[in-house]
């Protein structure tokens, strides 16, 4: 039992990755991006792209492919999503599911359908020896640390500084915030740039984990988005709680029959939403 | 003289409603001049023309000379035209110090900073770190009105500063303006309260259904002229 | 201001009076198909059919109810499976199935509002989608129907195969004007008008007295049943049935695309949708990834660029309109100098109107 609740933290911890973004781009815009998940496959295929390229050193791959989410994400926001903006929901979410189509036909053609990983010298094998009969894998392990750091580095920024007001300021009152001279078109995209360079992360680390095909995004996007609606929304602690239960919940299953681990997690992601809509950590707004 | 702050004809419009029908206003240096008016008559929307939150066409506002109409809000506070807007808004997810701090984000040089709002008003220096909302309405309202000054503007203009409150904080809120218009601030108080209007400013504009009904000098003015103004009878 | 002179609420123009009547010729001239047509022909018809009422109700629930969803599958799905299930465990005739599969995702959607209404706006969208989900693992698991790989529909084993076409074709023009006439009626009554005011302000609309939670839940109720009509008659046609096609979010993207396209919170958005869908289906779709790439860019490039859908674009450029569910307000002396007032069109462009400065 100690291990499925360990393996559920840890699978917790990739969860937050996937969920942070999302977290992040609904808190300062209200945006619900539907295409997260296929961003995040988008961010693996380029690393498995680079790898290609350069013969190996994934890695450093990984960490040349961040700035250019940055930049990618900054660009998509201000040109593309910062139109769709506004009081109606429908356009941010008719363009965000196109882009979805279009990613995973783009990576069906110049990838085909046929899975792929990211090759780490084995790392992914390795494990951590635990007493006597647990093992911890080394990449889990260091997938949590990362969104560990990650989570905290997001609260940080956003209690701690300038840029942080700029974003609590912008989403709350988006109108007094031009009044005292921010320009809400870029501060949501310099948002949207901080969530691409979560995706980049997650993407990576997702293809050094297992395989990565086309058309898996749209189950990202839904763990993502249940890690955030069980943990509570406002709250970056509160969404790596979220992943941590979903994962754990999702492990518990997969024990109990491995065509349920999924089912599970959703199963329990409604319950959530029935007994307490609002999350088991909301931070609420004033 | 040569007015600080002046609209020619100033329309404004919200989708297909008509909320201005030309208003002509000017404000010279040092001056506090008060815009009164029913619910309705225009009055917030003048303001929100000013600061450049409402479209106006280019020439019909003017700012120290320039036109300034259609500028987006961030550059018009850095030329010095700043608002405490009405209801407050403070911005729930900041403490009341992160609230003032965002006043100061155009960066202009000029004597008010933290240090001097909070000597000014004191209690605000206790509920620092507070949520900006999880205080009474008299102090919200020394919050905007901090977060205004802030960014050490010329031109002060105040929507609506003593809504929902009560007549004691009003007062006290009201005492710090002689002090600001004596060390060289021009303030334009929005206000349906009329007496007090009246008492604390030179002069006074009377909007009616988006129209200017009546201005002219505060002592000047008698009650009865105001009413018929202001009701448009 | 205007003088007082006699107004009266204008309803339909003469260029709708003549599309209705061209409907209805067109339905006629449809229903004779089998006798002159080809086999393939109803085959198509009954595809598009099911595609058209999928999108029409996806137009009512978003556009007119206000409520983005992408989980509709869900009801697609069990429209189908129900009908399956008691076309071949009851022996009922498939054909009287297929309302029943309507009915009962009619009545699931109740339950189903019950945790999706605790969310709203884009996270109301990605919530039906989980629900959607929950079906589509929930059925995978049940081997009476198949599980996973799914199963046939025998009941319409010994009718002969022209019959069961034509039927099915019959079945599907039926459903197709039943549909088509249930939200025309629907947003026509007083009870549209209240949709449409709950659309643009809910607080508002409830301060006037209109029962908000109540008609949100009448129009999730509706669509699904709609939703669910068009999987049953899918799966009649069809004959074959799995977890996957039923319930695959595909449904939805092509809901979406159709109403995007043809402009949403329009009663002929999802009919121009669709016949332009048909089209690119037709002669594109041998191109696979290329064509659903292209498919994906054109509703970006609507959304961002022509936020009414082409068909709403006519409208405000030429004025077309074949359904009259606006009001226009005419003044009684000016009705020869078309000299009409304009009064809170309820199939309106945008949905919230902005102000014109932001």
């Amino acid at each position: 039992m100690l291990e499925t609740v360990l393996q559920g933290v840890l699978l917790g911890g990739l969860y937050t990755l996937f969920a942070l973004g999302q977290s992040l781009m609904f808190g300062v815009m209200r945006l619900t991006n539907t295409a997260q998940g296929d961003f995040i496959i988008l961010g693996a295929f380029a690393v498995i792209a680079g790898v290609g390229l350069l013969g190996g050193a994934p890695f450093v791959v990984a960490l040349a492919v961040l700035p250019v989410a940055f930049g990618f994400g900054y660009a998509l926001q201000r040109y593309v999503l910062n139109g769709t903006l506004g009081k109606d929901p429908l356009p941010s979410l008719v363009v965000t599911f196109g882009l979805s189509i279009v990613i995973q036909n783009l990576l069906l053609e110049l990838f085909s359908a046929d899975p792929r990983s990211i090759e780490t010298g084995g790392l992914d094998i390795q494990g951590l020896r635990l007493g006597e009969s647990l093992s911890l894998g080394v990449l889990p392990l260091l997938v949590l640390a990362i969104a560990l750091a990650a989570t905290a580095a997001l609260q940080w920024l956003f209690a701690r500084t300038a840029l942080g007001r700029s974003f609590r300021a912008v989403s709350d009152d988006r109108e007094i915030a031009e009044l005292m001279g921010l320009n809400a078109k870029k501060v949501y995209a310099l948002a949207t740039a901080i969530a691409f360079v979560l995706i980049a992360i997650a993407g990576a680390l997702q293809g050094m984990r297992t395989t990565v095909s086309p058309s898996d995004g749209p189950l990202l996007l839904l763990f993502a988005f249940e890690a955030v609606i069980i943990g509570g929304m406002g709250s970056f602690w509160g969404t790596l709680a979220g992943a941590m239960i979903l994962g754990i919940t999702q492990q518990i299953g997969f024990r109990l029959d491995p065509g349920w681990g999924i089912w599970v997690g959703h199963l329990v992601f409604l319950l959530v939403l029935v007994l307490r809509p609002q999350g088991l950590f909301p931070k609420t707004r004033g | 003289m040569t007015a600080l702050l002046a609209t020619h004809g100033l329309k404004a419009f919200y989708g297909d409603a008509q909320a201005l029908f030309g208003i002509d206003f000017t404000l010279a240096q040092g001056e506090l001049v008060a815009v009164i008016g029913a619910n309705g008559a225009g009055k917030s929307t003048m303001l929100r023309c000013l600061t450049g939150l409402v479209a106006a066409p280019g020439g019909a506002v003017e700012f120290k000379g320039r036109a300034i109409g259609g500028s987006p809000p961030g550059e018009i506070v850095k030329l010095g035209l700043a608002m405490v807007p009405e209801g407050r808004r403070l911005f729930p997810s900041l403490s009341v110090e992160e609230n003032l701090l965002m006043g100061g984000l155009s960066g202009r040089k000029g004597p008010w900073n933290l240090e001097r709002l909070y000597a000014l008003f004191p209690i605000l220096a206790e509920k620092r770190h507070n949520p900006g909302t999880a205080l009474s309405g008299g102090q919200q309202q020394m919050v905007a009105l901090g977060r205004a000054l802030m960014s050490n503007p010329e031109v002060l203009l105040c929507d609506e500063l003593s809504l929902g409150l009560a007549p004691i904080v009003i007062r006290e809120i009201y005492a710090a303006m002689p002090a600001l218009i004596r060390e060289g601030m021009t303030v334009v108080i929005v206000e349906q309260d009329v007496t007090m209007a009246q008492r604390v400013s030179q002069r006074i504009y009377c909007l009616q259904e988006g129209r200017v009904s009546l201005q002219g000098d505060s002592d000047a003015l008698t009650r009865d002229q105001i009413s018929r103004a202001y009701f448009g009878l | 201001m205007v003088s007082s002179s006699t107004f009266h609420v204008v309803r339909s123009s003469a260029a709708s009076r003549v599309a209705f009547a061209a409907a209805l010729l067109f339905v006629a001239l449809a229903a004779s198909l089998p006798f002159w047509g080809e086999s393939s022909w109803m085959r198509e018809f009954v595809e598009i059919a099911c595609y058209f009422i999928f999108a029409m109700m996806w137009n009512l629930l978003a556009g007119y109810g206000g409520m983005v969803s992408i989980g509709q599958q869900a009801f697609f799905g069990f429209g189908g499976y129900v009908m399956l299930a008691l076309g071949n465990f009851t022996g009922l005739n498939p054909f009287l199935a297929i309302p029943l599969g309507a009915l009962a995702a009619g009545l699931v959607a109740a339950p189903v509002s019950f945790v999706a209404f605790r969310l709203t706006g884009g996270y109301f969208a990605i919530g039906t989608w989980v629900i959607a989900e929950v079906f589509r693992l929930s059925v995978a698991n049940v081997s009476a129907v198949g599980g996973g790989s799914g199963t046939t529909l025998t009941a319409l084993r010994g009718i002969e195969k022209s019959m069961r076409e034509r039927v099915t074709f019959w079945m599907a023009l039926a459903c197709v004007v039943a549909a088509v006439a249930l939200v025309y009626l629907f947003l026509r009554s007083k009870r549209g008008l209240a949709l449409l005011a709950i659309r643009d302000n809910e607080v508002a609309a409830e301060s006037q007295g209109i029962p908000v939670r109540r008609m949100k839940l009448a129009v999730y109720v509706v669509a699904a049943f709609g939703a669910g009509l068009a999987g049953a008659l899918y799966f009649v046609g069809n004959l074959r049935i799995s977890p996957d096609a039923a319930f695959s979010v595909n449904w939805t993207a092509f809901a979406i695309f159709m109403v995007v396209i043809g402009g949403i919170g329009r009663i002929e958005g999802p009919i121009v949708g669709a016949l332009i869908f048909w089209a690119l289906n037709k002669f594109l779709s041998d191109y696979g990834t290329w064509y659903l790439l292209g498919l994906g860019l054109l509703a970006i490039v609507t959304t961002i660029f022509f936020k009414q859908g082409l068909w709403g674009f006519a409208q405000q450029r030429w004025g077309w309109s074949l359904f009259p569910t606006q009001r226009w307000l005419a003044t009684g002396e000016a009705s020869s100098a078309r000299r009409s007032v304009r009064h809170s069109s309820p199939s309106d462009l945008e949905l919230h109107p902005h102000a014109k400065h932001q």
